[in-house]
């Protein structure tokens, strides 16, 4: 049964289309990643799903129970929000404390979940803080206790690694994804870093301008995008994408190397002048154009730190191919034309 | 290896407005000019009247140490005229932020025309205090209150006994407080809404996940974390409303039979218009240690309380 079902979400604020129709199904027990860009709805449809927000049409359904009319409390839903929403009057274990308190909780029960959620999260020595007085990771886990402790059927993530440094948020993330596996609580986590989607989901849900593009594993979102959108959204750099015949053809710069180095399988070559070479300390990136004749497009490739680099330097012409396998093919509305799902 | 050795420049004297250090104090002197020549120098006149024996027909700045404190202490008019300062003080106060904290929760939902409905409850704050207590004034009138048309349209009050606002020695007390409250609710609308504005959408969205009910909401969180800008409220409030004199003395004079006098209308009363300029000081200071030490207690809980 699935713990999380949303059939034809629309949510409009005035003119503007927040929510265009989604439909989804999260798995009991499942990481679910919403990932988009910057105002494409996915933090309205997660405060549709709480219930912080109604609707324009459609239908939730929360362990099987429709619940479009079930107020947030009810829903079994906890929250973590971006900025955490710790209560900054009360200390850290009043925080933890305050859901058990509002559903009514026994002393020595709330005192029990408390502890144990506290102990779990590694943040039992902060009771007596105040949030003013942790550092952002510190917060954030404080907010996960205080959802933790109300036994939710669905936790409901908003970019909560959004405010730590770089750093913090890579620990962060597996500790997050470690936290999950642990509780084995069903989560929605809404993000626009690929890097945390493909980290951490699951499962990962694209959407863009209100719409649901596309549904997968991180391996199908990343192998096989079903259009220009999905398959431009995620990678550094992203898919290069170039022209031909009305539609066009795309290849991961990790896919685009140098001819030598792929022997043996059919290839389609293409020769790359390169413009500027980046050394990412791992890796390379390259920056170039394709020979005029099949496109004018600035395209990238990506080699491995160790590989060789002779006779590839700025200005320099160089046969460069891309295996047939790793081309993907889209139509000129930018939909996939090739078959998806190639042999694994 | 040369060495370089920093040869200073002469000062030029273009440069003068942009050393701040100069345009600091420059920038500063107006405002504490303005508090030495029209509070400090009143003020300390005030001191050293309280303790003198000056009054109009006698200018003498002769020194009688406390006696005019124990004087005022001692008079009847001036215990009860301590008391009614309290007692107006006080529920003027409550009233007023009360109504203040609803009517912020009122202009904080969405409707039509909230504009103008924000713009007309600022209202008793911008019109002058004198206009606005006249016109309190005929409300409260004896023959022509449109209150007591009211109540004896509706049938609450009897027209041959109706009340006579500000003649009875209750009901006159009621009227200065309600013309009071009245002109600081829209004070309370505002610092509410500012403090209700402030609050974290995040912390609002977490409590309403986490189930917390109306009053919860309101006196579990809301209030606690906006508890500092109140009490700015308060201690403003409460400072302003013990040296006002204007509402009462428009209204009453602090009568009848002093029942409405504050330190302020009677400080005036004893100082200026009998002319006794030392027991008028001394009964406007009577409260200035007092109002002191509960602001600095106020300001130190406020900087405890900061979240």
């Amino acid at each position: 049964m699935a713990a999380v079902t949303t059939n034809e979400i629309r949510k409009q604020f005035g003119d503007v289309v927040a929510v265009d129709g989604i439909s989804l199904a999260v798995r009991d027990g499942e990481f679910l990643v919403l990932l988009g860009p910057s105002g494409c709805g996915k933090t309205t449809f997660l405060r549709i799903i709480a219930g912080l927000e109604k609707p324009t049409s459609g239908v939730i359904l929360i362990g099987g129970e429709v619940v479009n009319d079930v107020p947030p409390r009810a829903r079994g839903v906890a929250m973590v929000f971006q900025n955490y929403g710790l209560y900054p009057h009360l200390t850290v274990w009043n925080n933890i404390a305050f859901p058990l308190k509002t559903q009514g909780a026994q002393r020595d029960e709330i005192k029990r979940k408390v502890e144990w959620a506290s102990r779990l999260l590694g943040i039992n020595h902060l009771a007596q803080r105040r949030p003013r007085q942790l550092s952002g990771g510190e917060r954030q886990r404080v907010a996960l206790a205080r959802a933790l402790v109300r036994d939710p059927t669905v936790f409901l993530l908003d970019e909560p690694l959004s405010n730590l440094d770089a750093k913090l948020r890579a620990s962060a993330r597996s500790e997050l994804k470690h936290f999950q596996q642990t509780v084995s609580t069903t989560t929605i986590y809404v993000t626009h870093d690929q890097v945390e989607a493909m980290g951490m989901g699951d499962r990962i849900a694209v959407i863009d301008r209100g719409k649901l593009r596309q549904i997968g594993t991180p391996g199908e979102i990343y192998d096989d995008p079903v259009d220009e959108f999905v398959a431009s959204f995620l990678g550094t750099p992203p898919m290069n994408l170039i022209e031909r015949d009305g539609g066009s053809m795309g290849f991961r710069p990790e896919n685009f190397l140098p001819k030598e180095l792929l022997n043996g399988a059919p290839v389609v070559e293409l020769p790359f002048r390169i413009d500027r070479v980046e050394y990412l300390g791992s890796e390379h990136i390259l920056y170039g154009a394709l020979d005029g004749r099949v496109a004018k497009r600035e395209v990238t490739a990506k080699l491995p730190a160790h590989a060789t680099l002779d006779g590839i330097s700025p200005g320099a012409w160089h046969e460069f191919a891309v295996r047939e396998t790793e081309l993907r093919f889209f139509d000129r509305d930018g939909r996939r034309t090739d078959t998806k799902g190639r042999d694994r | 290896m040369t060495t370089i050795t920093a040869t200073p420049r002469p000062m030029r004297s273009r440069f003068l407005l942009d050393r701040s250090e100069v345009v600091g104090p420059l920038f500063i002197a107006p405002a504490i000019l303005y508090v030495l020549v029209l509070v400090g120098l009143p003020f300390l006149l005030a001191l050293y009247y309280s303790v003198s024996a000056y009054s109009i027909f006698n200018p003498s700045f002769a020194f009688v140490g406390l006696k005019n404190f124990r004087d005022v202490i001692d008079s009847e008019i001036f215990r009860r005229t301590l008391v009614n300062t309290l007692v107006f003080t006080i529920s003027a106060q409550i009233i007023g932020l009360l109504l203040g904290k609803i009517g912020a929760m009122l202009l904080m939902q969405e409707f039509r025309g909230r504009g103008v409905a924000r713009a007309l409850v600022v209202l008793p704050w911008a019109v002058p205090v004198s206009l606005a207590t006249i016109a309190w004034l005929w409300m409260f009138d004896s023959l022509y209150s449109v209150i007591n048309w009211t109540l004896i349209a509706v049938g609450l009050v009897d027209a041959a006994n109706r009340p006579q606002w500000l003649g009875q020695e209750d009901l006159a007390m009621i009227a200065v407080v309600v013309v009071h409250a009245w002109r600081l609710f829209p004070f309370g609308v505002v610092i509410f809404l500012a403090g209700f504005t402030s609050v974290p959408k995040d912390v609002l969205d977490a409590a309403t996940v986490d189930g917390a009910g109306f009053w919860r909401r309101n006196y579990q969180l809301i209030l606690p974390i906006i508890a500092p800008i109140v009490l700015i409220a308060l201690i403003f409030g409460t400072v302003f409303t013990f040296t006002d004199l204007s509402v009462v003395y428009l209204l009453t004079k602090g009568g009848p039979i002093n029942s409405t006098q504050v330190l302020g209308t009677y400080a005036f009363q004893v100082g200026i218009l009998s002319g006794d300029v030392a027991h008028g000081a001394a009964i406007c200071l009577f409260l200035f240690p007092f109002l002191l030490v509960a602001v600095i207690l106020l300001l130190r809980s406020l900087r405890r309380r900061e979240i």
